[in-house]
This record gives C-alpha cells, structure tokens and sequence, in this order.
C-alpha cells in the first residue's frame, strides 16, 4: 500500500495520458494531397442499423472510384467512420473524421446522429450533404446541409394524399415507431393531412426499438379495430416482421409504405410473395431496368458478395455525384479552407441539377433550406417488382 | 374474441420467455451468476437454425419436397443448432467463467458482458449486418369459432414446446442422477464435492443444457419475430431474466410462470393501455410483486444467518 | 509542514493524491488545449469523459462503499439531462448567461434525480442481492418509457407538459403560442439545444463529484454506510439506522449523476430518452468495477481508460468492438483469476505495482 499505491496511480494517470496523446497523434490537418478532396461518411457500421451504414459506405466508394477514374481535375479520397447509430458517439466520429481532414461531409446516414452532427458541421463550416438523414429538423437552421432524400413531412402528406384520392372511404390504421424521427416525422404529418382532409383513421399503434420484432398486439387491434389500410411509415425490416405476422394471423388489409419499404422484395430469407400488392413511395428500386441502375447495381452485387444495395446504397451513390456536380459548378479546389469550400458549395447548390439513380429520370433541385425537390411516386409490388398503378 | 386472442399472443410470447428465463434460473441456480451472454446464445442458435434450413431447402431437399421430409429436415436443422449452441455453451463456460469461479459475482457478471459483446460483434463479422428473414419452422393457423379466432401453429408450437421442456427439466432434475447432483451444487458446492461430485463437470452440464433450450428458444423466437439480427437477442434477454427473478430466480416451475405472465402482462398492456408505456407497465408490476415477495413469486426466502 | 504529510493516514493520501491528479490532469489537458496540441476528437470527448468519471464515482458510491448492484444508473442521468436541457431551453431569454444557465440546469437537474432517487430508494433499498438489481433495472426502464412519452414546449405563458400515453399526441397538442420553443418531443428527445456545457465546467463537476463523495466516505455517515455493506445485521444491531445511511448514499449518488447528465444533455444539440438506457448502466457500471470497487481514483481511470479505447481503437475499423470486448474479458480474467495473476507475476516481476491498480 502507501507509497507504492499512489506511485501506481502516478504510472497509470500517465499511461492514460499517453494513450489520450497516442490516439491523436495522427492528425493531419487537411488534406496532404492536394488535388483530392476528402470526403467523410458518418454512419452506423456496427450494431442494428449498420445495413444503412454500411450500404451508404460501400455505394459512396463506388461512386468516388468511378469519379476517380474518369481522371478529371476532381479526385475525391472517402473516409468513413461508425457511429452505430448513436448521437453522443456520432459527434466523436465527426471529430475523429475532421483530424482526418475531412473537407466534405457525406452524412450522418441517420436522422437522430445528424440532429447531434449538422449544427456541428454548421459551427465548422463543413459542407454537408446527408444522403438519407429525413428529418425535418436535420436541415433547419444549418444553411450548410443539404438532403439527398426526401423529407418526413413531403412523404407523409403526399401519402395522405395518394390514399385519399385512389382509397375511397378507407379505414386506416397506422403504425409507426415512435423513437424515430423519420416515422414520427412522417406520422405526424400524415395524421394532420389526414384529419384535414377528413380520412378515416381507425387506429395508431406504436413501438420503438426494444420491441420492433413483435407485432401481434398492434395487429390484432388493427383488425379488430376494422382497418382495411395499413400504413406503415417504417422502414423495411419491421414491415417484413408486419408482413409476416399478418399472414400468420390471416390479416390481409391493404399495406401501404413509404421510402423505407424499399428493399423489402430483397430482404434476406424473407418470402417476397407477402409482399405482393404492397403500395410504397420510392425513389429507387435495384430492379430498374435502366442503364446507370442496372450498372450500379451490378457494380454493387460484384463487390459485395452479390448483397443487393438499397435505397440508401443509391441515395449515397448520387451524394457523391452531386457533390462533384457542385464541385464542378462552384469552381472550388481542394486547397481552398472548410469555409471557402462550403461557402462556394452552397453557392452552386442553389443552382445545381442533377439526374440521380433517385430521382427517376427528373432533375433534383434544392430550395435555399436545403431541401430536395423529388416527387415521391407510388408504385405497387406485382410479381416481385415495382409497377405503377 | 378481441381479448382471447391477446392473451393467446401472450402466452404463446410468454411462453419463449420461460424458455430462456428457464435457461436463466437453471445458471443462476448452480453457478449463482447472471449469465448475460445468454440472450445472445439464442441469437447464435437462431442463425445456425437460419443457415441450415436454407441450406436443406436450397441444396438437398428437391425442388417440391414431401411434408415428411421439410418436417424431417428441419428437426435436424433444429438439433444442429442446439448442438452448436452446446458446444458454445460449454466453451465459454470453460474459457471465461470457470477461471473466475472464486473471484466476486460483479467480476464475472462484467465478464458475461464481455462474452454478449463479443457474441454480437462477432456474429456481425461473420453473418454481415444485413437482417435476415427466417421461415417459421411451421406455417398456417388453426381457426376457431367461424373465423374469428385465429391462432397460428407456431403459437400453438411454442406454447407446447414450453410446457414439454419444462416438465422434462423438472424431471431431470428430480430424478436422475444428474440432476440430484446439480441440485446439491446449488445447495453447497464444497459438501457436493466432498460427496464425491465432480463439480466443474456438473456446472458444465448445466451450461449446456442451459445453451440447448437457448437454441430452441432461439428457433422458436425467429418464428414466431421473423427477423434475425446479431442484436436479437438481447431484449428478449433481458426480459426473459425480468421473468426468472418475478418467479423467483433458482425456481424451475417459478421461471415458467414468470415468463407465461410476462408475456400477458406485455400483451395486454400494449393492447389495452399503452404500447408507449407497455415495458413500464411490465417493470412497475415487478417492482410491486417483489415488494409483496422480496424473493420471486415462487422463489425460496432464505432466513439470512446471524 | 513535511511532517505533517508525513502523520497523514495513508486514506487521506490517497484522497489528496486523487484531487492532485485529477487538478494536474485539467492544468495539462488546458494547456495542451491552449497551445493547439489537441486534436478534434480528443477535444471533443473531454466532456463526455468528465460527465462519465462523475457517473462511474457516483455508481461506485453504490456499488462499491453500499455495495448494492445498481443496474439502472443510467436513468438518474436521464432525468438530470431532460431536466437540465429543460432548464436552459426555457430560460433563454430570461437568463441570457450561459454560465448562469449552466449552472442552474446542473443544480435543477441533481435535485430533479435526488427526488427521483428519494422515491426509488424507498423501495429498492428493501430489497437485497439480485433482486434489488433487477428493481433498479426497472425503474431505469420506467424512466425511459416515461420520458419517451413527455412532451414539452415553452412560450411566453411558461412551460407546458403533456404525457403522450396513448401515441396520439403531438407537439400540437400543447397548443404552444407563436415563436414558442418544442423542447422535448417524445420519444425523438430533445433537438436543437444549446451546447453550453464546457470542459471547465465538467472539471468543477469532477472536483465536486470528489469533494462530496470522498468526504461522505471518510465520514461517519460513510462509515455507517461502509458498516451496513459488511455485514447489515451486525451493523443494525449497533442501533445504525439502516434505511436512513442506506438512503443517504443512493439519493446522494443520484443527485450526482443527474448533475452529471445535465452536463451531458448540455454538451449536444440532440439527447434522446434510449441513449440512457440498460447498456449505458452497464457501460458505468463496467467503470466502476474494473477500477475497483469502492476505489474512487480508480473509478477516475477506468472511465478515462475506456472510454478512449473505443475511440483508439477506431483503426481497426469493423473489428473495433469485437477488441473491445475481448480486451474486457481478459481483463478481468487477468485481474481476478489467482492463477492468473501468479503466472503473470513470474513473468513481470514488478507486476506488483500495476496489480495494485485494480486494487
């Protein structure tokens, strides 16, 4: 004890400075090279989002070879960093990524980290472009970032609407997770369009992540409850659950998603024909048959172990486009500081128009928000894949 | 009818609870450790169950297999998992509790935390984040009263597969040699093994008996929530051990009724109260029913020597 | 003044040492900082580390010097956070002093988890072993159910509170006047907050944290308290009142952690109720024991230690937190296993000094 106890302290308190010094001592401020611009991604790769994370990451990569390889002046080098879908360890991959000299930020990938990250990223002046981040709040008072997908409140009220006009007098029962923004965010405005336009919502049932595998109580109150519409503002791997469960029951009301169905046709293992007659808006299906889908996604399947991208995969795939459009548009060079960068980026996005894997062929413009402006089309599942109504 | 068919939700939900929380007690019970890795033990068991179904239906079964022989080969599929998930079971046992056997009950419960941590990231490694969709082991439901009950098979399964397992558990314990042993572990390591029982052996056996009904929870939990994650079992983990401490943790009979009213507390909280407040509802009735019974349901009160 | 260093008991050493280290930690960290030597992500979790030391501390007033297994930690924190935001959000533009601010949403916050920590001490600490961990696993799963389902706004006429227990409620039903602030939505959390917290601050929170828990340990109270976890039965048979001393340290270690997790709620723009939930207890929890129970200075650099390695080890990419885990168990193999530990110190012969670390 005694002296040799505090003498261990010592040794400790300065081993643990040494790993503190020894985990940050490998920064470069901005980039080395300078013809590349760095671009970082900060999304879940581990833990029960890491699909999203990791599809953004691997079709960004592709995405940054293919601009790589055309051997035009813009060259991008992509760094990614897992925030397993967390806030408080989002801000630490943010500041991870930035000692890595990231100029450009592509992310985060999911809308609660992004509320933690963007006004960071603002404070920063880090141009950043979320893929899939739909949040309303995301965008809101960060003049610095910009969406690649839609919003929460544009799907929800356009659900309403879609509903309203080709289901008439339909009771309709939600479910929704309520620990997410993007399902609340949607909900909510789906609910307000509905009341105003006088719908039928017959009953709302609720979970959250420690109970999105069971769906049995929600609906039984559902089909006792009458409704012959399920609207279901989640994304893919619940609603497979739903899908499921519902045939187990034999409840077979009309299913109506949004864009995070998308995906369900390939989800692993699962029994594509329950999905037959599944409404959802999407900006992106892998079975496209046009030439830049079909490329994308065969480039995708070789890569990794034919593993089929999703609608984030695409989202993240036109990020990068996009940011070399504005690149290309503003005239900005890698050697320029975060601020000149992103001051020129936000610039050239009020101008800018691209054609994406996401946009179905229509041009994507932003409003001064940072909103994309995309319809959502409705398309139905009929003999495995998407076909409008 | 709206009320019969919650309660069957709950009870057959009920029932995987008691499955695990069996698991549960059986290792609190001889190693008076809360093995945390156990939620996760069932995830393993449900991804082995996972890969072999898809390999027997894509490679050896033809292209319309008779009922007899998918039935056939998902019961192997099913003894494959329980035996992988044994052999896990026994490994982590010998690798990571045994040597802590003498030291605290913290130490090793922040050692079966490792152990879940380690399961989960190594099964993303290994099986990729991508969620997969199982294939219940059976398919259908039985309808009652002209259609206005429906209760799946898989219900029906697990509800039996529960009571099975536990009154051969009871069984075992009671009556075979075995069992005598684990009970006498449990009582007094020290004395069993002066009555020449091989204790680490014993504590062995526990684990994979414990591990194998995890394997069978786990077949039976992807059924009835058909997503598999490497995250899947830990809140059915949690809740399952939720369900061996309101029995009263040690008790057999005690983690079944547990579990059974877990289930339909869970199921009729969400259905008629709120499914916001539903694990609220869950936890405030433990918290009064172990303030009434400080020790379980049905758990031993142990006098506390002066 | 070297003799009277020298009369000392070696405890009040050790306490001196703990706050010097704790004081040369902050100068050094500072300077550093001052001349630009800190990287983003080193800056960056300066905060968060303080917020956890003060957590792991309070949780090893529990576990350790009570010893009773608490495995709902994290919910004190919650309540200290959600409290904490509400407090600053609220008070705006009446208290335009973000020190001001800070320092009331840390006061508000430790009293909010204090009375929370009154209600669930009563029953809990009735309870014993096993059970009483699993009560505290509950209630820390209550709290988060119940804080998913507040929703909380504030305009001109003050704050407005609404339980959304049924899911069809939204921010609209406040009925909030125009230019009102939504500051809590639900199950979403808190967005959009003020970052006000500031590693000074999180400092004087730590030395807090120190001064109050060291000096309640080396008091009578912790006696008592020390007294009641060696043997309950002996202790209450001297006339210690035991529900008091015992609610003493639990209301005490909460009021410390929601302190604690108003900071933490203050140092992002976003919280949401299931960051604070069963695996953040644990993660304190794995703090507080591979420093040591009932080691204070341990506690300090267990949290330090480990919640840099997650971040260190960032270079291994996907394999990350399979190290991380790994490292965990053998870890606690090698400080608990006897054997073990006398193969090691055959090896490293001067092993003796690095073993007293997890004293």
């Amino acid at each position: 004890m005694k002296k040799k106890q505090i003498a261990a302290m010592l040794m400790a308190g300065a081993m643990c400075m040494g790993m503190l010094a020894g985990c940050g001592s490998k920064d470069n401020t901005g980039s080395s090279d300078s013809n590349v611009f760095t671009v970082g991604v900060v999304g879940p790769l581990t833990g029960d989002a890491a699909i999203y994370g990791t599809n953004v990451v691997n079709a960004a990569q592709i995405a940054v070879d293919e601009i790589n390889a055309l051997g035009g002046d813009i060259q991008f080098q992509l760094i990614s960093a897992d925030d397993v879908n967390d806030p408080e360890t989002s801000v630490n991959a943010y500041n991870q990524l930035m000692d890595k000299g990231m100029q450009m930020l592509v992310g985060t990938v999911t809308s609660k980290p992004a509320l933690s990250v963007s006004p960071l990223s603002n404070e920063d002046r880090v141009f950043t472009l979320t893929p899939s981040a739909s949040g309303d709040d995301v965008i809101e008072g960060n003049d610095n970032t910009y969406q690649v997908c839609f919003t929460d409140s544009n799907q929800g009220s356009r659900s309403a609407q879609y509903i309203d006009e080709h289901f008439d007098d339909a009771k309709i029962a939600i479910i929704y997770k309520n620990d997410d923004p993007y399902s609340q965010g949607i909900r909510d405005t789906f609910a307000a369009e509905a009341k105003t336009r006088g719908m039928d919502v017959v009953y709302e049932g609720t979970f959250d992540s420690s109970s999105q595998t069971d769906f049995n109580v929600q609906l039984t109150g559902a089909q006792s409850a009458g409704a012959d519409l399920l609207f279901l503002p989640i994304y893919y791997t619940p609603a497979s659950v739903i899908l499921t469960q519902a045939n187990a029951m034999g409840y077979a009301p009309t299913f109506f998603g949004v864009d995070g169905m998308d995906g369900i046709l390939t989800a692993d293992g699962f029994d594509a024909s329950l999905a037959e007659g599944v409404y959802l808006l999407t900006p992106f299906s892998a079975d496209a048959q046009d030439e830049a889908t079909q490329n994308f996604v065969n480039e995708y399947k070789e890569r990794h172990n034919g593993e089929t991208p999703n609608q984030f995969a695409a989202d993240a795939y036109d990020a990068v486009y996009i940011l070399y459009e504005a690149i290309k548009a503003s005239g900005v060079t890698p050697d320029m500081s975060n601020e000149e960068i992103c001051d020129g980026l936000i610039q050239a996005m009020g101008d800018l128009s691209v054609v994406g894997l996401t946009s179905a062929g229509s041009e994507m413009t932003w409003d001064d928000n940072g909103a994309v402006s995309k319809d959502p089309a409705a398309v139905i599942i009929k003999d495995g894949t998407y076909v409008t109504p | 009818m709206e009320f019969l068919s919650y309660l069957i939700t709950g009870i057959s939900l009920g029932s995987i609870y008691a499955i695990i929380a069996l698991g549960y007690t059986m290792v609190y019970g001889i190693a008076k450790m809360l093995n945390f890795a156990h939620g996760d033990v069932i995830m393993v068991g449900g991804y082995v169950a996972f890969y072999s179904m898809t390999y027997a239906s894509g490679s050896l079964l033809g292209d319309s297999p008779s009922a007899v022989a998918t039935g056939l080969s998902t019961l192997v599929c099913v003894l494959l998992a329980m035996a992988v998930c044994t052999v896990l079971g026994i490994v982590i046992e010998g690798l990571a509790y045994r040597p802590l056997r003498e030291a605290g009950s913290l130490a090793v419960l922040i050692t079966a935390i490792g152990v879940s941590y380690f399961l989960q990231n190594a099964a993303q490694l290994l099986f990729g984040a991508n969620p997969k969709n199982f294939t219940p082991v059976i398919s259908g439901q039985l309808t009652l009263f002209g259609g206005q009950l429906r209760i799946s098979y898989v219900a029906l399964l697990t509800v039996v597969a529960c009571i099975v397992i536990m009154v051969c558990l009871t069984l075992f314990t009671n009556r075979s040699k075995m069992g005598k042993a684990m009970r006498a572990c449990s009582e007094d390591k020290g004395a069993a093994q002066l009555m020449g029982i091989h204790v680490n052996r014993t504590i062995s056996m526990t684990f994979a008996i414990g591990s194998a009904l995890a394997a069978i929870a786990g077949v039976l939990l992807c059924s009835y929530s058909p997503v598999l994650l490497p995250t899947t079992g830990s809140m059915p983990g949690i809740k399952a051990f939720t369900a061996a401490v309101f029995g009263g943790i040690g008790s057999i009979p005690g983690a079944f009724l547990g579990g059974i009213l877990l289930g339909i507390i869970e199921s009729m909280a969400q259905a008629y109260i709120s499914t916001q407040l539903s694990n609220a509802i869950l936890f405030a009735v433990l918290i009064v029913v172990l303030l009434v019974k400080p020790s379980g349901l049905l758990g031993k009160y142990v006098p506390e020597k002066v | 003044m070297k003799n009277y260093f020298k009369n000392m008991k070696t405890i009040t050493k050790v306490d001196y040492a703990t706050y010097l280290g704790v004081i040369a930690a902050f100068v050094i960290v500072t300077l550093l900082q001052s001349a630009g030597m800190l990287t983003r992500s080193m800056t960056g979790m300066l905060v968060p580390i303080c917020c956890y030391i003060c957590m792991a501390v309070s949780l090893n007033l529990t576990v350790g010097i009570l010893g009773e297994l608490s495995l709902g930690h994290a919910g004190f924190m919650s309540v200290g956070a959600f409290s904490g935001v509400i407090v600053s959000m609220s008070l705006q533009s009446s208290v335009p002093n973000e020190l001001v601010r800070l320092v009331l949403a840390l006061v508000v916050g430790a009293i909010l988890a204090a009375v929370v920590g009154f209600v669930v001490g009563i029953p809990v600490l009735r309870l014993r072993g096993d059970y009483l961990a699993i009560v505290t696993l509950a209630f820390g799963e209550i709290i988060k159910g119940i804080i998913n389902c507040l929703l909380v706004g504030w305009d001109e006429n003050g704050l407005h509170i609404a339980l959304n227990i049924d899911g069809t409620k939204t921010m609209d039903s406040l009925h909030l006047e125009e230019g009102a602030i939504q500051i809590i939505k639900g199950a979403q959390g808190a967005a959009g907050n003020h970052r006000i917290a500031t590693f000074t601050a999180g400092f004087v929170l730590v030395m807090i944290t120190l001064i109050i828990v060291l000096n309640l340990v080396r008091s009578r109270t912790g006696r008592a308290v020390m007294a009641i976890r060696d043997n309950r039965i002996a202790a209450e048979s001297v006339g210690i009142n035991v529900t008091k001393y015992k609610l003493i340290a639990f209301v005490t270690s909460a009021a410390l952690a929601g302190a604690a997790g108003a900071l933490f709620g203050l140092n992002y723009s976003s919280v949401s109720a299931d960051q604070f939930d069963f695996n953040t207890s644990i993660l304190v929890l794995v703090y507080v024991v591979l420093g040591g129970l009932g080691n204070i200075w341990g506690s300090i650099i267990a949290t330090v230690v480990l919640y840099v390695l997650p971040e260190a080890l960032r270079e291994f990419s996907d394999y990350r937190m399979l190290a991380y885990a790994v490292v965990l168990i053998l870890v606690m193999l090698a400080t608990n296993n006897e054997r073990f530990k006398a193969a090691l110190s055959r090896v490293i012969p001067k092993r003796r000094k690095g073993a007293a670390v997890n004293g």
